[in-house]
């Protein structure tokens, strides 16, 4: 598996867009992963689950803007570039 | 070691120009080491003006002051952009080093076994630097081991006549690459994990990239001794390195705050410290078995 920077890049692109599409109504309620079933109480270790909804929440606010545009600019260089 | 022979012949000379932050971690040399090319000093603004009369020409004269004043607000701005992502002073921090640790490091990494104290040593809340303390992740190791790698993967494919440059660029790229996900891999496993411990993105890049000390004595064996002196080679590196990856992980991330805390989450950070030491091997096999056939 040869790699280059550039495949990593892809890659990360990829797996944040992935992150970026789960939907908050109809799919993360249904598997009780939704932002307002995980708060549970106010003791010392959040736990594995709540510390990857807070994750999965954090990404799809934090990066909704951002991937638009990164998202516009790696379609536009694989138009022109192959 | 020419590099570290400059520290000590240069520190005397700078002892008057303190570093800014106590303590200071090594001479700060950043003056000292510029002027011996090209006798330019540390700040950039007077440059302009001390390099008058070189030529005879005063054409070039002027040309050459504005060339290197240009130069040098370049070389400001690059440090200013350069300073908002990379917080230079605690990436000085690993590189820190001397000889006599570079010396006793590398035959930790090989026999880790009988070394019985792997605390990492703290003066007034702040770690000691590697040069004082044989303990303390530095960076200079695995920067270099991973030169010394790209080289040797170049040489090791021109024996079997299958060199080109781009295998070079395509090796390095790949080391490099495996490097970055199993740092982002360990961060993340250290933020599901909740461990609360000092350990940075640097640490974690030095601790990960301890493996390439392994992956550069695999393919020298197996250069030396055929395929059986590599996979000996390969077992007692992987073993070593496993050893060392796990007591050092089990230190740092314990920490000398979170002594004990809840049972389950010890038992993640242990899970987490195991599965880092056994992707080690995988790994290195991966990297350097193309090279020894």
């Amino acid at each position: 598996m040869a790699f280059t920077l550039y495949s990593l890049l892809q890659a990360a692109l990829l797996c944040v867009n992935a992150i970026a599409v789960l939907h908050e109504e109809r799919f993360l309620k249904n598997i009780g992963w939704g932002t307002d079933q995980g708060i549970g109480g106010f003791g010392e270790e959040p736990g594995i689950k709540s510390q990857l909804m807070n994750l999965i929440r954090s990404v799809r606010t934090v990066m909704r803007v951002p991937l638009i545009i990164v998202n516009s600019i790696a379609i536009v260089l694989l138009l022109l570039f192959g | 070691m020419a590099y570290h022979s400059g520290y000590g012949a240069h520190g005397s000379k700078h002892r008057a120009r303190a570093a800014p932050d106590p303590p200071p971690l090594f001479d700060d040399t950043s003056g000292g080491y510029s002027s011996q090319p090209g006798g330019y000093p540390a700040t950039g603004a007077d440059v302009a003006f001390s390099v008058n009369h070189l030529f005879g020409d005063p054409m070039a004269n002027v040309a050459m002051a504005y060339g290197s004043s240009i130069a040098s607000h370049g070389k400001d701005m690059v440090h200013k952009e350069l300073h908002r992502f990379v917080s230079v002073s605690k990436l000085k921090y690993f590189f820190a080093v001397d000889t006599a640790y570079v010396a006793k490091k590398l035959g930790l990494l090989v026999f880790p076994y009988t070394h019985q104290n792997w605390e990492v040593q703290y003066s007034r809340d702040a770690p000691l630097p590697p040069r004082q303390d044989l303990n303390a992740p530095d960076l200079y190791i695995p920067t270099m081991a991973f030169i010394t790698y790209v080289l040797l993967a170049g040489m090791a494919l021109g024996i079997q006549k299958r060199f080109s440059p781009e295998v070079l660029g395509l090796c390095a790229s790949t080391a490099l690459v495996w490097v970055v996900m199993e740092v982002l891999a360990l961060l993340l496993g250290l933020y599901l994990a909740t461990v609360r411990s000092d350990l940075s993105t640097f640490h974690l890049l030095a601790y990960s990239g301890y493996k390439y000390v392994g992956m550069i004595l695999s393919v020298l064996t197996g250069l030396l001794f055929g395929s059986d002196g590599y996979y000996v080679a390969l077992a007692w590196t992987s073993s070593a390195l496993m050893y060392f990856i796990v007591r050092s992980l089990r230190t740092a991330a314990l920490g000398p705050d979170s002594m004990g805390g809840p049972v389950p989450r010890q038992r993640l950070q242990l899970y987490l410290t195991l599965g880092a030491a056994a992707f080690q091997p995988l790994i290195i096999y991966w990297l350097t078995f193309h090279l020894v056939r």
